[in-house]
C-alpha cells in the first residue's frame, strides 16, 4: 500500500523529456498542489504538451520518446521500472485537445472505460454521475443510445471529461481542452472545471493567458532555451502572483502580451 | 540591352490560337486512350455473349418422337426405364444397372441417359449471337444445303440446367455444377486461412510495430514485394508444398481418407489464400490506418491497454474497409486459373465436392478447358460459363462497394 | 451547478492501488501470436526461394543439364534433352513487349486525361470502365485473345501468314490487361504532383495542356517509371493470355505472327499434365519459375524503389 499523505498531488523532479537525441523539455521540477488546477502556460513550442503527456505516460507511444529524472506520485516514481503505465492512466486521467469521443453511443463512452477497468457496481448509476459530474446529464439524458458524434463540439468534449471522471482518477490533465470551442463552449468547461477541482486535482495547458488567469490557482510559466531549443519552467507560483507581480523578466513580459 | 521579340496583338491571338488547337488535338488523343479502353471492354463481352447464344444445327441418332408416344419430358419414371431397357443393348443396360440401379435414379437423371445413350445429339454447327439474329435465313440455307438431315434451333448455353448439371464430356449436357461448387470451396478455404492470417499481420505492423526496426521493415517491405508475385509462382509453391510435402494432410490421409492424392481442395484453397494474402494485408493496413489515432489517445487515456484499444475501437471501425479488401481478395482468388493448373485442378469431375480432400475443378479452369478445346460447341460453353464466372465476381464487387459506401466513416 | 451536488464524495476504491507493472499474460500472448503471423509471410518469400531453388538445384545438377546450354542455347526440346532457356524467353520478351507498347500509350494518356482534363462526370464513367478491365480474370482475357482478336487479325492481315496461335493476339491483349495498372498507377503520379507547380505553370501563362505535359509529367516521370516496370513485370508472370493464345511450342522467336511459348505457359503445359516428380522436365518447370520469380521480384523491388524515392521528393 502506497502512503496517500503526500502534500502534493504529484511532483516532478529534474524532469527532462528527450525525443531521440533531443531535448524538448528540460530540468523541471514541479510540485502540483491537490483539488487545485494548476495552468501551464508559455509560447507555442515550449513543450508544454509534451510535459502534460509525460504525466500520464502518453508520450510512450512516440517512438523516440524517453525521459530522465523523476514523477512523484505520492512518492512513487511513475517511470520507475516495475511501473505499468496502464495503471498510470487510470489514476491520471486526460482530456484532449479536440474532442475525441469513440464513434460509439453517449452512454458506452463512458461505460467503456469503467468496463475495461473492472468496474463492478451499477452502470447505470456511474453513467449518470458521471454525466453530471461534466455537467452534461441533463443535455443528453434522452439520448444516451444516440451517437456521440451527434452531439455538438462543446457537448463532446464534456462527454470527454465525464468519460475521463467515470474512471475517478486522482488527477486529470487537460491538453488545451478548449482551443477548438466557441467562447459560450469554453465557458462552460471553464466553469465545470471549478466544480472538478472539489474532487480532482486539474493540470491545464493552454495557450489563452486569460483562460489561465481565470480559471487556474497555480500556473507554471513555460520558455525556451535559448541556445537548446529546450524548453523549461521559468516560473511556477500562484496565478495571481505569476499574473501581478511575475519574479522573472519574460514571464512580465509575456503575460502582459509584450512577449510572444 | 535584351531586345523582347514576343509576338504581339495578331500574331499573339494567332499564336494562342494555334497552342490551343495543338493542345485540343492531344486532349482528343488522351482521351481516345479511354475510348480504347472502351471499345476493348464492350468487344470483349459482347464477344462472350456472342459466343453463348445463338442457333445451332444439330441431328439426332435416333428421332426421340419415334421411341415413344408421349413427349419425354412427359413420361413418368417406369416409363423411362422402359424406353431404356427398349433401346439400349442388353449389356449396356445391365451395366448401367450395375453402377447405380436404375430404379433408384432421378427422372432428371434417366431423361439424361436418353439423350446422351439413345437419342444422341450430335452437334454439327454453332452460329454466334448476332449472326444468328441478323442472318437468320443465310444461317437457314447453309444448313439446309450441308446438313440436309438437321434440325436448326435457337438455343441458349447458359440457362439453368448448366448450372445444376454437372460436368460431361459431351458440350450439350455440360454444366458447371462441380465446377461452381469447387469454387465457392476453393474461395472459402482460401479466405479461412488469408483473413485471420492477414488481418493479424496488419494489425501487428500497424499497431505494434515499430516503424524503424529491420524486421518489422523487412516483413512490410516482403509483403509488398509478395503481392507482386507472378501467380504462377505460388502455384509452384502450393505443388512443393501442399501437394507433395504436406500430401498426408492435404490428402485427408491424416483423417482416414484413401482415395485421393495431394490434388485436392484444401492443397488449392491453402495455395490461393497464400496467394491473396498480400492483398488482404496490404488491404487491412489500409483500413487501419484510416482509424484516427485520437480514438486511441482517448483508449489510452482511461486506462485501456493496447489489445483493448484494438479490439474495442480500432477493429470495429477498421472492419467495413477490412471486409471490402477480403471480398476483393475473393474475387482474385475465385478467378486465378494459373496456380490451380500447377497444384493440379482435375479437368473431369463429376461428383460434387464434398469434403476438402477431394480432387476438384473450379470455374475458370473449366473455362480454360473448353476455351482450349478445337469445337465450337466447347467455346460457346465456356463462354456461358464466363458469364457465370463475371456474374459471380459482379456480385462480389458490388457487395463490396455496397459496403463500402454503406460503412465508410468520414473522420 | 446542483449538478456537481451529487458528487461531492469520489468513491476512490476503484483507483488502483499500486502502480507496479501487472503481468499481463493475455496481452503478450497477443502481441507475440500478431508478431508470429506477421512473420510467416517472410516464410512465405523464404519457402519460394527454397523450394524452387532447391528442385532447380536438381535440375542444373542433372547430368543431361549444363548451365551453358541452359542460358545459351535456344532449343527447348525436353524430349531430347535440350534444355536452352532461350527458346522460351523470347516468347516472354516478345509478348511483353508488345504488351508494354500497348499499355504505357495508352495507360498514360488515360492517366492524362483523367487527371488533368476529366470533369467529375467523366471521371464516374470512365473511371469503372477501367476498373472493370482491371477485375477482369486473365483467364476470361485468354478466351478474347483466342476467339475473337486472333480472329479479326486473320482477317486483318491474311490467315495464310498469321496462325490461329500466335504472339501478336496474345500481346495486344495483354497490353488492354495491363492498361488499367499503368493508368492508375500513373494518375497516383501526376495527382502527387504538388498543385503548385501547376498553378505556377498556369501563371506563366501556359494552357492546361501546356502545363500538364511540361510541367506535371515530367515531374511525375518516375512514378511514371515505377508504374511501367511493375506493368513489365505483370506481363512477364502472366499465364493464362499466352498459355490459351499463343501456341505451344517453344520455338526461338521473335516473330509476333508465329506461335511460341513463353515461360509461364510452358510451366502451365507442362505441369498440367501428369508429369511424374522428380524427372528432368519435372525439376526444368522449377529452373524456370526460379528465374520467373528473380526476374519479376527484382523488377517489384526497383518499382518500390523508385515510388519511395517519388514519394520523398513530394513531403
Amino acid at each position: 500500500m502506497q502512503t496517500e499523505n503526500s502534500p502534493y498531488a504529484i511532483e516532478t523532479r529534474n524532469l527532462s523529456i528527450f525525443y531521440g537525441s533531443f531535448e524538448a523539455v528540460k530540468d523541471v521540477n514541479l510540485q502540483i498542489q491537490k483539488q487545485k488546477i494548476t495552468a501551464i502556460i508559455g509560447p507555442s513550442g515550449c513543450g508544454k504538451s509534451t510535459l502534460l503527456r509525460a504525466f500520464n505516460r502518453m508520450n510512450d507511444f512516440v517512438p523516440t520518446s524517453r525521459v530522465s529524472g523523476e514523477i512523484l506520485l505520492h512518492g512513487t516514481n511513475l517511470y520507475g521500472k516495475e511501473i505499468d503505465p496502464v495503471e498510470v492512466r487510470r489514476r491520471i486521467g486526460m482530456v484532449f485537445q479536440k474532442p475525441n469521443p469513440f464513434p460509439k453511443s453517449i452512454y458506452e463512452n463512458i461505460a467503456w472505460g469503467a468496463r475495461i477497468n473492472g468496474f463492478k457496481g451499477n452502470m447505470d448509476d456511474l453513467v449518470e454521475q458521471s454525466l453530471r459530474g461534466a455537467a452534461l446529464w441533463d443535455e443528453v439524458k434522452d439520448k444516451l443510445k444516440q451517437s456521440a458524434y451527434a452531439l455538438s463540439g462543446g457537448q463532446q468534449q464534456r462527454l470527454c471529461i465525464a468519460r475521463a471522471i467515470a474512471i475517478q482518477p486522482e488527477i486529470i490533465l487537460m491538453d488545451e481542452p478548449a482551443s477548438a470551442l466557441d467562447p459560450i463552449s469554453t465557458l462552460r468547461i471553464e466553469e465545470l472545471m471549478q466544480e472538478l477541482k472539489k474532487n480532482y486535482t486539474i493540470i491545464i495547458v493552454t495557450h489563452n493567458m486569460q483562460q489561465a488567469a481565470r480559471v487556474s490557482d497555480y500556473t507554471a510559466m513555460m520558455m525556451l532555451y535559448e541556445n537548446t531549443r529546450s524548453g523549461t519552467v521559468i516560473e511556477y507560483d500562484e496565478t495571481k502572483t505569476i499574473f501581478t507581480r511575475p519574479k522573472d523578466k519574460r514571464t512580465e513580459e509575456y503575460v502582459t502580451g509584450r512577449f510572444g | 540591352m535584351i531586345k523582347y521579340t514576343y509576338p504581339e496583338q495578331q500574331d499573339l491571338e494567332r499564336f494562342v490560337a494555334l497552342r490551343y488547337r495543338t493542345a485540343w488535338i492531344w486532349q482528343l488523343l488522351f482521351l481516345s486512350a479511354l475510348l480504347i479502353a472502351i471499345v476493348s471492354l464492350s468487344a470483349l463481352l459482347l464477344n462472350v455473349v456472342d459466343g453463348a447464344f445463338g442457333y445451332v444445327a444439330y441431328e439426332f441418332k435416333k428421332d426421340p418422337l419415334t421411341i415413344s408416344e408421349k413427349p419425354l419430358e412427359e413420361l413418368s419414371k417406369d416409363e423411362l426405364i422402359a424406353v431404356l431397357q427398349a433401346n439400349l443393348s442388353r449389356g449396356a443396360y445391365n451395366k448401367l444397372e450395375k453402377e447405380t440401379p436404375l430404379a433408384a435414379r432421378s427422372e432428371g437423371e434417366l431423361y439424361n441417359l436418353i439423350i446422351e445413350r439413345i437419342i444422341q445429339i450430335k452437334t454439327l454447327e454453332t452460329y454466334p449471337l448476332f449472326r444468328s439474329l441478323f442472318e437468320k435465313s443465310a444461317i437457314e440455307a447453309e444448313v439446309r444445303e450441308k446438313y440436309p438431315n438437321a434440325r436448326l434451333e435457337f438455343r441458349s448455353w447458359l440457362s439453368p440446367a448448366f448450372l445444376t448439371t454437372p460436368m460431361s464430356s459431351r458440350a450439350e449436357f455440360a454444366g458447371v455444377r462441380t465446377a461452381l461448387l469447387g469454387s465457392m470451396w476453393l474461395v472459402g478455404i482460401a479466405i479461412a486461412f488469408a483473413l485471420p492470417v492477414g488481418v493479424g499481420a496488419a494489425i501487428y505492423l500497424q499497431e505494434y510495430a515499430d516503424r524503424k526496426s529491420m524486421v518489422n521493415r523487412i516483413i512490410q517491405t516482403n509483403i509488398n514485394n509478395l503481392a507482386g508475385v507472378p501467380s504462377i509462382v505460388y502455384g509452384m509453391l502450393g505443388l512443393a508444398i501442399f501437394v507433395r510435402a504436406m500430401e498426408a494432410f492435404t490428402s485427408g490421409a491424416m483423417f482416414g481418407i484413401t482415395d485421393t492424392n495431394g490434388r485436392t481442395l484444401m492443397s488449392a484453397g491453402l495455395t490461393m489464400g497464400i496467394l491473396v494474402l498480400p492483398l488482404v494485408v496490404i488491404n487491412a493496413q489500409e483500413a487501419i490506418k484510416a482509424v484516427p489515432d485520437s480514438i486511441r489517445q482517448a483508449a489510452f487515456g482511461v486506462g485501456a491497454t493496447r489489445w483493448q484499444s484494438i479490439w474495442s475501437h480500432v477493429l470495429p471501425n477498421a472492419l467495413p474497409g477490412i471486409l471490402t479488401g477480403s471480398i476483393l481478395a475473393m474475387s482474385r482468388a475465385i478467378g486465378e486459373t494459373a496456380p490451380l493448373i500447377i497444384v493440379g485442378a482435375s479437368t473431369f469431375v463429376t461428383v460434387d465436392p464434398q469434403s476438402p480432400f477431394t480432387k476438384f475443378t473450379v470455374l475458370p479452369i473449366q473455362i480454360y478447358q473448353w476455351t482450349a478445346r478445337p469445337q465450337d460447341e466447347f467455346h460457346a460453353i465456356a463462354a456461358a460459363a464466363i458469364i457465370v464466372l463475371l456474374v459471380l465476381l459482379l456480385t462480389f464487387n458490388a457487395t463490396a462497394i455496397l459496403l463500402r459506401n454503406r460503412f465508410q466513416r468520414r473522420w | 451547478m446542483q449538478a456537481a451536488a451529487k458528487q461531492e464524495t469520489v468513491n476512490t476504491t476503484f483507483r488502483p492501488k499500486i502502480l507496479k507493472r501487472k503481468l499481463r499474460l493475455g496481452e503478450s500472448a497477443i502481441e507475440a501470436g500478431l508478431f508470429i503471423v506477421g512473420f510467416l509471410t517472410i516464410f512465405v518469400t523464404v519457402s519460394i526461394v527454397i523450394v524452387l531453388g532447391d528442385q532447380a538445384l536438381l535440375f542444373f545438377l542433372d547430368p543431361e543439364v549444363t548451365l551453358a546450354e541452359f542460358f545459351m542455347s535456344t532449343k527447348w526440346v525436353p524430349a531430347i534433352g535440350e534444355f536452352g532457356i532461350w527458346a522460351l524467353v523470347s516468347a516472354t520478351l516478345t509478348t511483353s513487349a508488345i504488351a508494354i507498347l500497348v499499355a504505357v500509350p495508352l495507360g498514360l494518356s488515360a492517366a492524362i486525361y483523367l487527371s488533368e482534363y476529366a470533369s467529375h462526370r467523366a471521371r464516374a464513367v470512365l473511371k469503372p470502365v477501367l476498373e472493370i478491365l482491371a477485375g477482369i480474370p486473365t483467364v476470361v482475357y485468354g478466351y478474347f485473345a483466342l476467339l475473337f482478336v486472333t480472329p479479326l487479325l486473320r482477317e486483318l492481315i491474311g490467315s495464310e501468314r498469321i496462325g490461329v496461335y500466335n504472339m501478336l493476339s496474345a500481346g495486344l491483349v495483354m497490353g488492354i490487361m495491363i492498361l488499367p495498372l499503368i493508368s492508375s498507377m500513373s494518375e497516383d503520379a501526376l495527382s502527387a504532383v504538388p498543385n503548385s507547380l501547376r498553378e505556377a505553370a498556369y501563371a506563366m501563362g501556359a494552357t492546361p495542356f501546356e502545363a500538364s505535359t511540361q510541367v506535371v509529367l515530367p515531374a511525375a516521370l518516375s512514378g511514371i517509371g515505377a508504374a511501367v516496370i511493375v506493368g513489365i513485370s505483370r506481363a512477364v508472370g502472366e499465364t493464362m493470355i499466352v498459355a490459351i493464345a499463343s501456341g505451344a511450342t517453344s520455338e526461338f522467336t521473335f516473330n509476333p505472327l508465329k506461335a511460341a511459348e513463353t515461360m509461364t505457359a510452358h510451366i502451365a503445359r507442362i505441369s498440367g499434365g501428369d508429369l511424374p516428380y522428380g524427372t528432368v522436365d519435372y525439376n526444368s518447370l522449377f529452373a524456370i519459375a526460379l528465374m520467373l520469380f528473380l526476374v519479376t521480384l527484382a523488377l517489384n523491388i526497383v518499382s518500390q524503389w523508385i515510388v519511395t524515392k517519388f514519394r520523398e521528393q513530394y513531403e
